[in-house]
């Protein structure tokens, strides 16, 4: 099972802003979607996970996403946006609770509890969500998306994660808990997507990496094949080396002042 | 001993059972006052011997039986309704608004109800006879909803972009608004008749003196399909408060839900304006309190904002019926003296948090 994408170009007001992207994303393993600000990568998880209409063609689990009414939608796959608000003071608990019980009236409280836990968030409960942390808000954010697919392969197909930079208010200890998270859920069969900045953290956290630079998709593959020192450096726009540590490849940013800008 | 264990079996952060006793505790507090309502009057009619006689067997004056079931109870029903309607109302509002500043009263949706009643007051009479008698007593209400629904619309579109709703915009939209519906409801006014302008000079009080089983008859379906709808919305207004993609995300007909929504507090703000007038802050000041006391989910706030706004509103029309009895004040006056200063005091309280 798998996310594929073809031809997908999207709008935002006038300007195209997505060109013709295409790519493949497995069930089972983390594919990373990375590229400099502005390259349209929140865009492009919009356009997947169907809040942002386009024009090409979408299959997840061979399935176009654009046909499968919101509520099966919603059973199939939860989106972390980048940036998430929340109206009147609710606790850590009630937001996970509001995403479990969207559409049944169960209680769900237990699993409420469990995902929280698992986002290091035990305690955590009745704390209002105002008067978190940025970082902890991000985690509960985070809690309540994998609430709402906590097993990843129910009956045989495979559900999806969506996350817009899951790790951009975290810590370095946290990053390691969403990720490894991410991890786990790619490991039991789930598909997980994400939107990433930190090249680093992304070389050793995803299985395969998209690169994205104005619009279009520069690279895809595996880490090693996509983190080179050219097609790096062509996408962000400055000066970026590559190197490998075992079988990582990482990177350090060369300062303008000790050589020049690579264009 | 129950009361501990209880709050042992509650997880951390669930404040359901709470909300859930506060819905008794106000029911009961409904049940207080209807009764301090229907005993009070300046008629010198005695609710009490009235009660005894019916018990007794004795026949009850005639006089004393014309008070309490025709002018007694029509208003207590009213003002219960009334009371129901505004309060939640205002929490449908905040919830779609994502504001706890959203009400009808305070951003233009009750003037435009109210422009609604006055035009119907005023030119109803130009309608061809077949249309009026098609609706007969229901113009104004009608007229009242379509008023308020228009300013509802209108105020969201302004307000929201790309889904999210801009609380200064809301405000200030509401201000333009609240002042392009007074000007017309002014030239209204201007053009009315002495009989009609007797008659909204009575609306416009903001009163429940006017109460009559036949204004019940039409006011209460409406309020009563709006109240009956708008626990429907309950999940989706929470969803709502993670943001129109969130709710969308979590599989919900978010678009639905708006229009819903819309429609409900335009049916029971337009119902309640239509028959009572302008009572202000009822909206604001109840949801407000729930929120404090148990939490903002709307499974709890909606119902719970019915029977609070109801025993609010009985009350101020206790205290305007007593205070100068045996004359009475407008029980707009009222909640607007108990309500301007909460109102302030809401957002002395919550600077920084509303993020204006
Ligand atoms: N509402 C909008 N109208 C027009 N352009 C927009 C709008 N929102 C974002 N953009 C532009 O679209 C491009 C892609 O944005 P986005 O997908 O958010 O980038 P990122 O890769 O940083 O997530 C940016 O150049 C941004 O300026
Ligand atoms: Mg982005």
């Amino acid at each position: 099972m798998s996310l594929v994408v073809r031809n997908l170009t999207a709008r935002l007001g006038r300007t195209e802003v997505l060109h013709r992207v295409g790519l493949t994303a497995q069930a089972g393993e983390v594919t990373a979607i990375v590229g400099p600000n502005g390259s349209g990568k929140s865009t492009l998880l919009r356009c997947l996970t169907g809040d942002l209409s386009f024009s090409g063609d979408v299959l997840l689990n061979g399935r176009d996403p654009r046909t499968i009414p919101g509520w099966e939608l919603a059973t199939l796959r939860a989106v972390l946006p980048q940036a998430s608000a929340l109206a009147f003071p609710f606790t850590a608990l009630e937001v996970v609770r509001i995403g479990l019980e969207a559409r049944g009236s169960a209680d769900r409280t237990g699993i409420a509890q469990a995902v929280l836990a698992r986002v290091g968030l035990a305690g955590f409960e009745g704390r209002f969500y105002q008067e978190l942390s940025g970082g902890e808000q991000a985690r509960v954010q985070l809690a309540r998306v994998l609430a709402q697919v906590w097993h990843p392969v129910p009956g045989g197909a495979p559900r999806w994660l969506f996350l817009d930079e899951p790790v951009a208010a975290l810590d370095i200890a946290h990053q390691r808990v969403v990720t490894d998270i991410a991890r786990a859920f790619a490991a039991e069969g789930g598909g997980v997507v994400a939107v990433m900045h930190d090249l680093n953290l992304t070389a050793g956290f995803a299985h395969r990496m998209v690169l994205l630079a104005e619009g279009r998709v520069r690279a895809e593959g595996p880490p090693d094949t996509v983190m080179t020192d050219a097609l790096l450096s062509a996408a962000y726009g400055c000066e970026i080396r590559v190197g490998v540590i075992p079988s990582t490849p990482f990177l350090l940013p060369q300062m303008p002042d000790r050589q020049p800008p690579l264009r | 001993m129950s009361e501990a264990a209880d709050i042992a079996a509650v997880p951390a952060g669930d404040r359901r059972a709470r909300a859930r006793r506060a819905t008794f505790g106000l029911a009961a507090a409904v049940c207080a006052v209807s009764v301090l309502s229907l005993a009070q009057g300046p008629a010198g009619t005695s609710l009490w011997s009235a009660l005894a006689a019916l018990v007794t067997g004795e026949p009850i004056p005639l006089r004393d039986r014309v008070v309490l079931l025709d002018i007694r109870l029509p208003r207590l029903a009213l003002g219960l309704l009334v009371g129901a309607a505004l309060a939640v109302s205002g929490a449908v509002m905040q919830g779609l608004f994502r504001n706890p500043l959203a009400d009808p009263g305070l951003v233009g949706v009750s003037a435009g109800a109210g422009l609604g009643a006055i035009a119907a007051i005023v030119l109803g009479g130009a309608l061809p006879v077949g249309a009026a008698a098609l609706v007969g007593s229901s113009l104004v209400p009608l007229a009242a909803f379509f008023g308020g629904w228009i300013s509802t619309l209108l105020l969201y579109r302004v307000s929201t972009r790309g889904g999210r709703t801009s609380v200064a915009t809301m405000l200030l939209a509401g201000i333009a608004l609240g002042a392009l519906t007074g000007a017309v409801s002014g030239l209204l006014v201007y053009a009315a008749d002495d009989a009609q302008l007797r008659e909204l000079t009575f609306w416009g009080l903001g009163s429940l003196a006017g109460a009559s089983w036949p204004k019940l008859a039409v006011a209460g379906p409406i309020i009563l399909t709006a109240l009956a709808l708008s626990p429907l919305l309950a999940r989706g207004l929470n969803a709502l408060a993670l943001g129109e993609a969130t709710a969308g995300y979590l599989g919900l007909p978010v678009q639905r839900i708006k229009s819903a929504a819309i429609v409900s507090v335009a049916a029971a703000t337009g119902a309640a304006v239509a028959v009572s007038g302008g009572i202000g802050f009822i909206g604001i000041v109840v949801p407000h309190l729930l929120r404090l006391a148990t939490g903002p989910d709307h499974r709890m706030l909606v119902p719970n904002a019915a029977l609070l706004g109801a025993a609010m509103l009985i009350l101020a029309d206790v205290i305007a019926r007593g205070v100068i009895a045996p004359a009475e004040l407008p029980i707009g006056i009222v909640t607007a003296i108990i309500g301007g200063p909460f109102f302030l005091w809401i957002l002395l309280r919550s600077r920084g948090v509303l993020d204006l």
